[in-house]
């Protein structure tokens, strides 16, 4: 386990009585992609959130190369290589498609704090951005304001913006959600060519279960905000837990 | 060179350009294309309130933040070569400490309050900002001892900026080679020095994460950004921006007081001209300061003039009536905003882009 890219321990949240993240203690390899799934309400983007830190946990821990971060502002979990792209579209709106890579190559470069160069000449930066769009097949709209695009695209864009970020640990919170069936799989390619590198590691919530078999080396099944099955894709997808699970009918005795 | 100047940010309408090179060059030669006291005058309350107005862009229009408080900067710079100016010897030395202790006071008030409400909901920095300047305001009228009180302080500018400097001894031109002259040219240039570097600023690496913040400050953080100390940079660099253009205006005026530099009305135009030329776009402050000050001057003169023109015709000359600019005025922001909600330059920006 000490060898675990990103780890949480008893990581716990409460909100009032409802305890919606319950003691999940889990430890992500690096080189994997792990898919997180569970019927809805069962904590898998709170349990994201808790990572990235956009929540404060009640109890528990979260480390990233051995080292404890829950105490972390949210952009320094970032600086320090946790990445994350979200369920619901969120991204800079009145900015272009090229601006919004171009200011997350920016932040993973440390230059937010240089205030007298000038932006639009720093060439390393645009042409890194320029490099990621191309990669997501998305340069014919640089220029376009990121309200301008489809929601296909704008899934895409937030893709693309995980991907400029090469953070150690990516996490996508359903990246295909929304998304028509011609449109899902390019993005799907993305994230399976991210795969493999032995000093990265993937956390994937998804529901589609074609791409959980297509993709994941490793599957953790939350309910009920507790870790309920964890373990190769094709037992765990046929153990009784996830069956149950996504019948939506409670599960004694785990 | 000019690109760089202008840090690449280019007109982008060809209208804006000609607009933009008309003030620069109106601004530059004032004293020789329009004579006269009154034009002069407006001549330098333009260019002080180009540099105030885009400072608070920089904060409204490109961070995001609503601030009540840029009257308070401003004030500082305008009362720190006023105080320094009393204390010392005539000379450029207590001017530009002054200036430099005025500047100073407003980055170390900036960074309380930024650091202080910045980290909260933004209306809370709205109102803390609303305090915080009545307060200093309260505090300044009441400091007679020191500030003068309701009446100001006379500034002992010196000798070389005074009308009664004299560079020649015929006038050239029909113009007076005086201190008055160098006065302007010194508030001129270093108007336009700040401009540059204000939109050198906003279009640094920097000034895209304002931007980015504005635009969605969740993002912003999770992308890395410490969107807190970022605001509160920009606040900071706002004030000491609007705290120099005080300085410019006190020694301008060579008076300071409570109603030419920290009064809410004053407070009142700056948001006025931000929204008028266009938030986030630094030349929407060239433009709207431009634009608001020559209406605030002439508008009163114009319509005298007109309400005689048209003295034959009924109701006309009453509605033109002299004394009802403001009424005008008044008329002339809710149209302007109505038609250009994105301000003059984001106006004319947009019909390029759809045309």
């Amino acid at each position: 386990m000490s060898d675990a890219l990103l780890e949480t321990r008893d990581l716990t949240v409460r909100f009032g009585g409802h305890v919606a993240v319950d003691g999940v203690s889990c430890a992500f390899a690096p080189g994997q992609i792990t898919t997180i799934v569970g019927p809805n309400g069962a904590g898998k983007t709170t349990y994201f959130n808790l990572i990235s830190g956009q929540i404060a946990p009640s109890a528990g821990q979260v480390l990233l190369r051995g080292s404890a971060i829950t105490r972390h502002s949210v952009a320094a979990r970032c600086r320090a290589g946790l990445g994350r792209a979200f369920q619901l579209t969120n991204l800079f709106p009145d900015l272009t498609v090229f601006e919004n890579l171009r200011l997350v190559v920016q932040s993973r470069r440390h230059r937010g704090f240089d205030l007298f160069s000038m932006a639009s000449r720093q060439r390393y930066m645009s042409d890194e951005a320029a490099e990621v769009l191309a990669r997501v097949r998305l340069s014919e709209l640089a220029d376009h304001k990121v309200s301008e695009l489809s929601h296909g695209n704008q899934r895409k864009l937030e893709v693309a913006m995980l991907i400029a970020l090469d953070p150690l640990v990516y996490m996508f919170d359903e990246p295909t959600a929304g998304m028509s069936v011609d449109e899902a799989p390019a993005v799907l390619e993305l994230i399976a060519g991210l795969r493999g590198r032995a000093d990265r590691t993937i956390l994937l919530v998804e529901h589609k279960m074609d791409v959980i078999r297509n993709l994941a080396d490793r599957i953790i099944v939350l309910h009920n905000g507790a870790l309920a099955a964890d373990g190769d894709p094709a037992e765990v997808m046929a153990s009784d837990v996830v069956q149950e699970a996504y019948m939506g009918r409670a599960i004694e005795d785990v | 060179m000019l690109s760089v100047l202008i840090s690449g940010d280019r007109p982008r309408s060809v209208v804006l350009g000609v607009l933009l090179m008309a003030i620069l060059i109106g601004l530059a030669t004032a004293p020789f294309l329009f004579p006269g006291v009154r034009s002069l005058e407006t001549a330098a309350r333009i260019c002080v309130f180009v540099v105030l107005v885009a400072s608070y862009d920089l904060m409204l229009g490109y961070t995001g933040i609503v601030s009540f408080a840029h009257t308070m900067f401003f004030g500082l710079g305008a009362y720190g070569v006023a105080l320094a100016v009393d204390g010392m010897e005539r000379g450029f030395v207590p001017v530009v400490l002054g200036a430099v202790l005025g500047a100073l006071a407003a980055a170390v008030l900036a960074f309380a309050i930024a650091l202080f409400s910045l980290r909260v909901r933004a209306i809370f920095f709205a109102m803390i900002t609303l305090a915080v300047a009545s307060a200093v305001a309260v505090l300044v009228s009441q400091l007679s001892g020191l500030t003068g009180g309701e009446d100001g302080m006379t500034l002992r500018i010196p000798r070389e900026l005074t009308p009664a400097f004299k560079l020649l001894n015929e006038p050239v031109l029909g113009v007076r080679f005086n201190g008055k002259l160098l006065n302007y040219y010194l508030v001129f240039s270093v108007s336009l020095v700040l401009f540059l570097v204000m939109l050198r600023v906003v279009n640094s690496p920097f000034g895209r994460v304002l931007q980015a913040i504005r635009e969605n400050d969740f993002r912003a953080e999770a992308i890395g950004y410490r969107v807190v100390w970022y605001r509160t940079v920009a606040t900071c660099l706002s004030a000491v921006m609007a705290a120099l253009a005080g300085s410019l205006y006190a020694l301008w005026l060579r008076y300071v007081g409570p109603d030419t530099v920290l009064s809410f009305e004053i407070m009142l135009d700056i948001l006025l001209m931000t929204v008028i030329g266009g938030m986030g776009t630094m030349y929407g402050a060239a433009v709207g300061a431009t634009l608001f000050v020559l209406a605030q001057t002439y508008l009163q003169s114009l319509m005298g003039v007109a309400a005689v023109a048209l003295a034959d015709v009924p109701l006309l000359p009453a509605l033109l009536n002299p004394d009802r600019w403001l009424l005008w005025m008044g008329v002339l922001f809710i149209l302007s905003v109505y038609f250009f909600p994105t301000g003059i330059v984001g106006r004319l920006r947009e019909s390029v882009r759809s045309g």
